[in-house]
């Protein structure tokens, strides 16, 4: 149903006001990460390796150095030994030590007066490598015998296979995963049709418009600033402090604006190099601006996968037994998103039977970053294209099979913990009734449908909200504002406050004038910050209770807030008018002093959101190439604060899912480099490839948040990659189940299926 | 570097044949200035030849043909209503190439000289008949465009030589063009394959056809077999799959991050018959 036809309990909160930071950003007034310059600021420029893996042999900048304007050079030397587990794999990758483990990995950084001399000075330091066998795709490097990517790191400690698994063989598998519940043997013999696929998806990038960008200085002392494009400027500190060596207390971090994140700018990449040389240089600034080559060469795309999925259905439709064996590579370092992708793999499902193994493996690629529902996507397709096939091979309507087995409140979990109230039977209702679902399909034209999940997170937080002297209000977020979140959080705290839309505003502060917070990823930046902010609000609402009580003589149980001012809270409680916040606010000086609310948390109460995605496509029989005609999004959003920008959410993963399903990925040649670095060869789509996506908002609220505010971000990419691919089955008859499915892909198989 | 604004064509050639390093002409500078951001070619000799009288002008030749100025842009021949009617294949490729901001300076000489096989203006110009003035040491010469390129990257002209003008046949009656191309997105991507028909009627019968080919070999090529696959015939099926046969068979390409040789050979057939059928339409005067 239209978001305008609910009713809303609310004035301001599922209204769809003007962001506040829109017109800063029309107009060019906002500053991005590339737009801070200081008085005596130096350029910076990296030294990168063109090979995927060798043995740094030597480094000689003494050429760059006698250049007039060249101030500093660093490598590995100038950072501190003795770092373990993720901070030296975080230095690492900041600026290789005695090997370069990819294309693009960091060897060298110098900073100079100019971006221009920065650059010709960077290609005058020399550096000896000696090459190494190297390996990039997920099944050669977890393949026994692979050349090894980091000597000695193999751990198959967790693992009860080893009979599969003999760890003097394969050398890069560093983490492996095992958990579920039932017994999957008898629930495959349980079951009337059994089927199993092997799935395999390529590494792609966010893919975010603005590049990596940041000004960094540090002085002598290990005292420094940074200002810098991320999406948490908490972790940014934490992360450069542990790779330089300094106290986190040190580095003050300002958050720009940003130019897209999707999760690819909750760590650091180049960051520290700049410190680093700010730090060389006599603590004068230094700006790193990342070209786009550099960003996709190396910063964190996500991870390939290779994945088995085996299922047991019945004739009916009815799981029976669910097996997911995944192997992801995430680059030279630990950390593919392996476990979430397992995790996620099921969620939608009661399955009493249900089997999880996963493999983490090093390959020579850049070190990958979370992006979007990071491994979700890739579960989903292995999962969600059996399921499709499985409920065509039985004549069952796909969006069925779905509902018969969708979970909901007091079901366990596929991957442990039961679930409280979800909206994913109301999602796959309101998806059936959708007008889309009838319009009639022409030749070589298809539907496909799929479902997806994402737990949602709820982080580290702290917020402050302060009662300005003019009876507004002023909120100080940690979590930048990648998708509306200053017009949702003012919309919250308006709500709460009974004031204005325009009289809050929401400023994204630095790391000095809040306590910790995490990125805003996980989708919980609206929902967290949210939280906190509503709660700030009310504790300032409870002080503006007592200065009213106050001047009336009353105890201030007796007083209650009322659409933006403090009254007498029954006849019994005196007889007074109604005292605005603009009137305490005015005269909060006289009365008590500054009136604040401030809230710290890990924060609680986070609830998943599921949705479905219905894609119509076209496939052209003689070149392969696929025309997404049509595309539905229905989520469930617990509360859509701000309506557009959940849109905004549902479409924005939507396409991004679609260019993964169809033309992304990274492409490495035999040599072991990145042979498509700029955005002519890594394909996302263009806004004439796409349909307006429509949306359908569920609203099945969420108990853990005033608002019912489930987070909205990431589940919106996990169904789209199985749902193209269903489509692609129901046009042309192929399934494809290696990503992506570009053209010579879908011809290739439609060729192979005409000559049988 | 250094930058030159010549006022002619034998100044430019001058310059060009004097200089001693690296030398790009300047037109449009989509290619050029592109490729100097990126440090693929840093010339040490720019020779902007934008300032040539002359050089932004579409004009109708004596014999009913066109000459088209070196600095004319694909939005400039976009929107040359007389032009878009006569040659709409050359045009329609022209116009396929970057996006609106770089339409506003991309130019056919430009795209013809940075000698890419995945041009995608060349492969109409080609089957149009169209060939190019070029202004060297040692005066000026006229020369077929399909003996332009040499290979990627590269062209047939000597040190010194530079293109002044680029000419178009006079249309003629009942004759229609059209160009093609395959990407796997909608915009802003470079040919997989391009394919361009070229053709006359008489009646229904085809008595005149040039077909030229994209992205499937090391430079455009003219596909002379996939020519006499039209002439004679009414476009039936028979003669558009001896089409599709003639230019699957002068494909030559490459296996690269943007397609297989399998690929572009079996689309270059699909294309060259969806060509063919749109230029015959146009013949036929068909919108």
């Amino acid at each position: 149903m239209p978001k305008d036809e609910l009713k809303s309990e609310y004035k301001l909160v599922g209204t769809r006001p003007d962001r506040p930071d829109g017109l800063d950003k029309v107009t060019g007034r906002a500053r991005y990460g590339a737009d801070f310059s200081m008085p005596g600021m130096l350029f910076a420029a990296v030294v990168r390796s063109p090979h995927a893996h060798a043995k740094i042999l030597k480094i000689d900048a003494s050429k760059a150095l006698a250049l007039e304007g060249v101030k500093a050079v660093v490598t590995r030397a100038d950072f501190p030994d003795g770092l373990t587990g993720e901070d030296w794999n975080l230095q690492e990758n900041t600026i290789a030590n005695d090997t370069a483990l990819y294309d693009g990995h960091a060897v060298a950084a110098v900073a100079a007066t100019s971006a221009l001399l920065a650059r010709d000075a960077a290609k005058l330091i020399e550096v000896e490598y000696q090459v190494l066998p190297h390996v990039t795709d997920v099944d050669e490097a977890f393949a026994p015998g692979a050349p090894a990517v980091r000597p000695g790191s193999a751990d198959h400690s967790v693992s009860s296979r080893e009979v599969d698994l003999p760890d003097n063989v394969r050398h890069n598998v560093v983490r492996e995963i095992e958990f579920g519940h039932g017994d999957v043997e008898a629930g495959f013999a349980e079951a009337d049709l059994v089927r199993e696929g092997t799935y395999k998806t390529e590494a792609t990038h966010q893919g975010y418009i603005e590049p990596h960008a940041c000004v960094g200085q540090m002085g002598a002392d290990g005292r420094g600033e940074m200002w810098v494009c991320t999406q948490g400027q908490w972790f940014i500190r934490k992360f450069c402090a542990a790779v330089l060596g300094i106290e986190a207390s040190g580095l003050r971090v300002t958050a720009s604006e940003i130019g897209g994140g999707f999760g690819g700018k909750t760590t650091i990449f180049m960051e520290p190099l700049a410190l680093a040389l700010s730090r060389k240089a006599g603590g004068r600034p230094v700006k790193l601006v990342m070209t786009r080559s550099e960003v996709l060469r190396a910063t964190g795309p996500t991870a390939s996968a290779s994945m088995d999925v085996k299922i047991g259905m019945k004739k009916d439709g009815t799981l029976t037994a669910a097996r997911a064996v995944f192997r992801m590579q995430g680059g030279a370092f630990p950390g593919s998103p392996v476990d979430l992708a397992l995790t996620c793999a099921f969620a939608s499902y009661k399955l009493p039977n249900v089997e999880h193994i996963g493999y983490d493996i090093l390959a020579n690629r850049p070190k990958c970053a979370a992006y979007r529902a990071p491994g979700a996507p890739m579960g989903a397709f292995a999962v969600e294209s059996l399921i499709d096939e499985m409920a065509r091979e039985l004549g069952l309507d796909p969006l069925d099979v779905r509902l018969k087995n969708a979970v909901a409140e007091g079901d366990k979990s596929s991957y442990g913990p039961t679930y409280n109230r979800i909206g994913l039977v109301e999602v796959l209702e309101a998806t059936k009734a959708h007008p889309n679902l009838s319009v009639p399909l022409g030749p070589n034209q298809g539907r496909g449908v799929a479902t997806g999940f994402w737990f949602n997170h709820g982080g580290e937080t702290s917020v402050s909200v302060s009662v300005t002297e003019d009876g507004t209000a002023t909120v100080s977020i940690g979590t930048p504002d990648i998708g509306g979140l200053r017009a949702s959080i003012a919309l919250m705290v308006a709500e709460t406050f009974g004031i204005g839309y325009d009289d809050v505003r929401v400023n994204v502060v630095e790391t000095g004038a809040l306590g910790f917070n995490e990125p805003s990823h996980g989708s919980r930046a609206t929902f967290a910050s949210g939280k906190a902010a509503v709660t700030s609000a009310q504790s300032c609402i409870k002080q503006m209770c007592q200065r009213a009580a106050d001047k009336w003589g009353i105890d201030a149980e007796a007083v209650e807030w009322v659409d933006g001012a403090a009254q007498p809270a029954g006849p019994n409680a005196g007889k007074f008018p109604p005292m605005t916040m603009k009137e305490i606010a005015e005269t909060m000086g006289a009365t008590g002093g500054p009136i604040s609310g401030h809230n710290e948390t890990t924060m609680d109460g986070v609830g998943a959101s599921f949705g479905t995605h219905v894609v119509d496509v076209e496939v052209d029989p003689e070149t392969g190439r696929t025309t997404i005609l049509r595309y539905l999004v229905v989520q469930d959003a617990g509360k859509a604060v701000h309506p557009s920008y959940v849109e905004g959410q549902y479409q924005g993963g939507a396409v991004q899912g679609i260019g993964w399903a169809l033309n992304e990925e990274y492409v490495y040649g035999k040599d072991g480099r990145l042979q498509n670095p700029i955005f002519l060869d890594y394909r996302v789509p263009v806004a004439s490839d796409l349909p307006m996506i429509d949306t359908v908002i569920v609203e099945v609220p969420n108990p853990g948040h005033p608002y019912g505010v489930r987070g909205v971000g990431e589940t919106g990419i996990t169904p789209p990659l199985p749902a193209v691919a269903n489509a692609i089955a129901d046009a042309v008859g192929v399934r494809m189940k290696h990503l992506p499915m570009n053209p010579p892909k879908v011809l290739a198989a439609i060729k192979a299926k005409a000559n049988g | 570097m250094k930058y030159h604004t010549p006022s002619t064509f034998e100044d430019a050639s001058a310059l060009a044949a004097s200089a001693p390093g690296v030398t790009r002409f300047l037109a449009g500078g989509t290619d050029v200035l592109v490729q100097l951001r990126a440090e693929i070619v840093t010339p040490d000799d720019l020779i902007d030849i934008k300032h040539i009288p002359g050089v932004k002008e579409i004009a109708r030749t004596k014999d009913g043909g066109w000459r088209i100025g070196v600095a004319v842009s694909g939005a400039e021949l976009g929107a040359h209503a007389e032009l878009v009617s006569e040659w709409p294949g050359v045009v329609e490729g022209m116009e396929l190439v970057g996006s609106t901001q770089v339409q506003g300076r991309a130019t056919l000489v430009g795209n013809l000289c940075n000698g890419s096989p995945a041009a995608d203006s060349v492969p109409g110009l080609v089957a149009a008949g169209a060939t190019v003035t070029i202004t060297g040491p040692g005066g000026t010469r006229e020369l077929a465009v399909e003996e332009v390129p040499a290979g990627p990257g590269k062209t047939s002209l000597a040190k010194g030589e530079v293109i002044s003008a680029v000419h178009l046949p006079p249309r003629g009656d009942n004759a229609g063009d059209a160009y093609l191309r395959f990407i796997p997105r909608t915009e802003m991507d470079i040919a997989v394959v391009g394919a361009a028909v070229s053709l006359r009627l008489d009646g229904d019968t085809v008595t005149e056809a040039r077909v030229a080919l994209g992205a499937v070999a090391p430079t455009v090529v003219l596909v002379s077999d996939a020519a006499a696959a039209l002439i004679g015939s009414s476009l039936d099926d028979a003669a558009l799959d001896a089409l599709a046969a003639a230019a699957t068979a002068a494909c030559n390409p490459i296996d690269d991050k943007r397609g297989t040789v399998e690929f572009r050979t079996e689309v270059a057939g699909v294309l060259v018959k969806r060509a063919a059928r749109i230029a015959y339409a146009r013949a036929k005067g068909e919108k």
